[in-house]
């Protein structure tokens, strides 16, 4: 199992991702930010567990859920939420929103508002450190709706046709917008899709950030020492909506309810109290912490301006 | 100089931009061994290996994400479709991600991709071996596009292509293959973005590009017969629009006809149309005339009914002058 210290990092890593998104659902509902949301809240151990085996120099693919994989990636706090605002100190100068957030400097490689188009280009860079024969591994994300997509095929049979350093990282919480897995597949676990290509594949309790971690780790380092990809299906739970606002009219509040019984974070602070690597006087202090980041996250965010009609031609061609 | 065929100038071209930049790769069906379905890339595989030039499974999509992801690091891929029907197999990755990338990111990432694929028709391939789909890329911002018509412009525009820093769509012409033309035997490039009058006149501005180009140069020795001096231009770069070339063009001659292969409706010949005349009005002295294919797909064996040919901007041309 993980040290002491990688497991303190997974619980700030989670609750921080929790925390930001309560925060964004919040100021989502007061009218603060345009267009509209998807959080993944209860979905946090996937984030966490995968993002805290990469390297700064390593990459990572979101979707339109992906808030926590970016902040999990260490996409930097205030930019990320100016991103979301719309506001020009954002990432990508408020051309992007929560459905691209992106950041270089934290190997957020991109993220899609078209599901499942972001497997291919993850192949690229993946294939870029092949090339130039360093060192970095690619993880993708995406959902299990997104892997019924051709561009799914097609990417994890060339990726492993050409042994790729990349992670394909299924995080399956049931459903595909407003439609449950069974109506959209017979298989039920998408991992099995990987044999057909050549490729490892796993299915892991996503909900246990140790087991998503565990696992992770093996794919990263498989990856990393040139022996190629990894399917990894993460089964996680989506307590929400697909977007901020959706009342979830097709969803019985029974199943809606006892999502919550999977909280990965509960889960995962009842496990670290009970083997005494923390006290509730250190999930105080972690609180506090996030709490003041996310507090000067917003601030930053709702003072940087919206960018002005000037930016409307930039950045189209290099 | 020496007598290049269009095929080969493109060959030429991949070859020296390979040679020059260790970031450039190929990758496509077909691309290794056989040097892809009509040999632009032969000898390649065996002078730059497995490792720059990557046969792939049949699979658009991953071809061009693999190519974008690549290219956001720093690499130079070059893509080969096959034809050029098939980017409709990868729309989203061309007109979603490939275009949009720079801008929905702030500016983050440069994407120096090419995209190479012939079009056209001529060699009685059918409806979906055969279509010019330019309009629909130009339309698209984010990328741009290329048609070359002659070996030195297809030899040149590839290379500048491989060297820009923004995505490149090179829209060859598969009855243009096998085509002859001088190509310098020392370096050059030909700028995107640039059109070239490829003969001067001052009676009508003929508007061309790619296969038609050559249609309108053998109208123009037809017409001379009639003591009517057409200019040619050839617009070379279809996205960004060298409307200066157009321009001054009209200001000289006042009358215009735009000539392409790909069917009238909706094409670049109405883009040029409505630029003119928006904006040049007072210099026409005749409604400006679209030379393009009929509005049907293209047919198997009734190519020589369907392809616009030097007849077309003949008739055209002719009847722009009698106003
Ligand atoms: C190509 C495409 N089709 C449909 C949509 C609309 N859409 C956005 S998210 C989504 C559901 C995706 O489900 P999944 O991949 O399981 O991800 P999750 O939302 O569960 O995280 C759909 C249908 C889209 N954005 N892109």
């Amino acid at each position: 199992m993980a040290d002491k210290e990688t497991l303190l990092e997974l619980l700030y890593l989670m609750l921080k991702v929790r925390r930001v998104e309560e925060c964004l659902l919040d100021v989502f509902a007061q009218g603060k930010i345009p267009g509209f949301i998807h959080v993944g809240i209860g979905q946090e151990a996937v984030a966490a567990g995968v993002c805290s085996c990469l390297k700064p120099d390593d990459f990572i693919f979101t979707t339109h859920r992906g808030h926590g994989q970016a902040l999990a990636k260490g996409i930097e706090l205030n930019r990320f939420m100016a991103e979301i605002y719309g506001r020009k100190d954002g990432f990508c100068k408020g051309k992007a929103g929560s459905m691209h957030v992106a950041s270089k400097e934290a190997g957020v490689a991109g993220s899609n508002g078209i599901v499942g188009a972001g497997l291919p280009i993850s192949l690229g860079t993946a294939f870029a450190s092949q090339y130039r024969d360093e060192n970095a591994v690619t993880v993708c994300f995406f959902g299990d709706g997104a892997s019924n997509q051709g561009t799914f095929h097609e990417s994890l049979n060339l990726a492993a046709l050409w042994n790729l350093p990349v992670i394909f990282c299924c995080e399956n919480n049931g459903w595909a917008q407003f439609t449950p897995q069974k109506v959209y597949m017979k298989l039920e676990n998408i991992s099995k899709r990987a044999e057909s290509y050549g490729m490892a594949g796993v299915t892991v309790d996503g909900d246990d950030v140790i087991k998503v971690r565990e696992e992770a780790e093996k794919a990263v380092s498989k990856a990393r020492k040139g022996e190629g990809p990894t399917l990894l299906e993460c089964k996680t739970h989506r307590w929400f909506g697909h977007y901020a606002g959706d009342p979830q009219k097709y969803r019985s509040p029974t199943e809606v309810e006892s999502t919550r019984e999977f909280d990965p974070i509960v889960k995962f602070e009842e496990f670290l109290l009970k083997s005494k690597f923390i006290d509730q006087a250190h999930v105080d202090t972690l609180e506090a912490k996030i709490k003041s980041e996310i507090q000067g996250a917003i601030d930053f965010a709702e003072s940087s301006p919206i960018a002005g009609p000037e930016e409307l031609f930039t950045d189209v061609y290099a | 100089m020496s007598e290049t065929r269009y095929i080969r100038a493109i060959a030429e071209a991949l070859n020296e931009e390979m040679a020059r930049d260790e970031n450039v790769f190929i990758i496509g069906e077909d691309v290794g061994g056989p040097g892809g379905a009509f040999s632009a890339t032969k000898g390649l595989l065996e002078k730059y290996g497995e490792r720059r030039i990557r046969d792939t499974p049949i699979s658009e999509s991953a071809i061009v994400g693999l190519a974008i992801g690549a290219a956001a690091q720093g690499l130079r891929p070059v893509v080969e479709i096959m034809f050029a029907d098939f980017l409709t197999v990868c729309m989203d990755q061309i007109v979603n991600q490939m275009a949009k990338t720079r801008y929905m990111f702030g500016g983050m990432y440069k994407l120096p991709m090419v995209i190479r694929a012939p079009g056209g028709g001529g060699l009685n391939a059918g409806p979906q071996h055969s279509q010019c789909l330019e309009s629909w890329f130009a339309h698209v911002p984010g990328m741009k596009v290329v048609m070359p018509a002659t070996p030195y412009d297809a030899k040149g525009l590839l290379k500048s292509a491989i060297r820009d820093d923004d995505p490149v769509l090179v829209l060859e012409n598969k009855a243009l293959y096998g085509s002859k033309g001088e190509v310098p035997d020392e370096e050059y490039l030909v700028p995107i973005g640039k059109a070239d009058v490829k003969k001067a006149g001052k009676d009508v501005t003929v508007v061309s590009a790619s296969r038609m180009v050559h249609q309108a140069l053998d109208a123009a020795k037809a017409l001379s017969k009639d003591g009517i001096d057409i200019e040619v231009i050839d617009l070379r770069t279809i996205s960004p629009l060298d409307k200066e070339t157009i321009f001054d063009s009209v200001e000289k001659t006042s009358k215009l006809v735009v000539a392409h292969e790909a069917v009238k409706a909706f094409g670049i010949g109405a883009e040029i149309a409505a630029l003119v005349g928006e904006e040049m009005l007072d210099y026409l002295d005749a409604p400006v005339l679209r030379v393009g294919a009929p509005f049907v797909p293209v047919p198997f064996n009734l190519e020589s009914f369907y392809l616009p040919n030097s007849q077309d901007v003949v008739t055209a041309v002719k009847k722009v002058m009698e106003y």
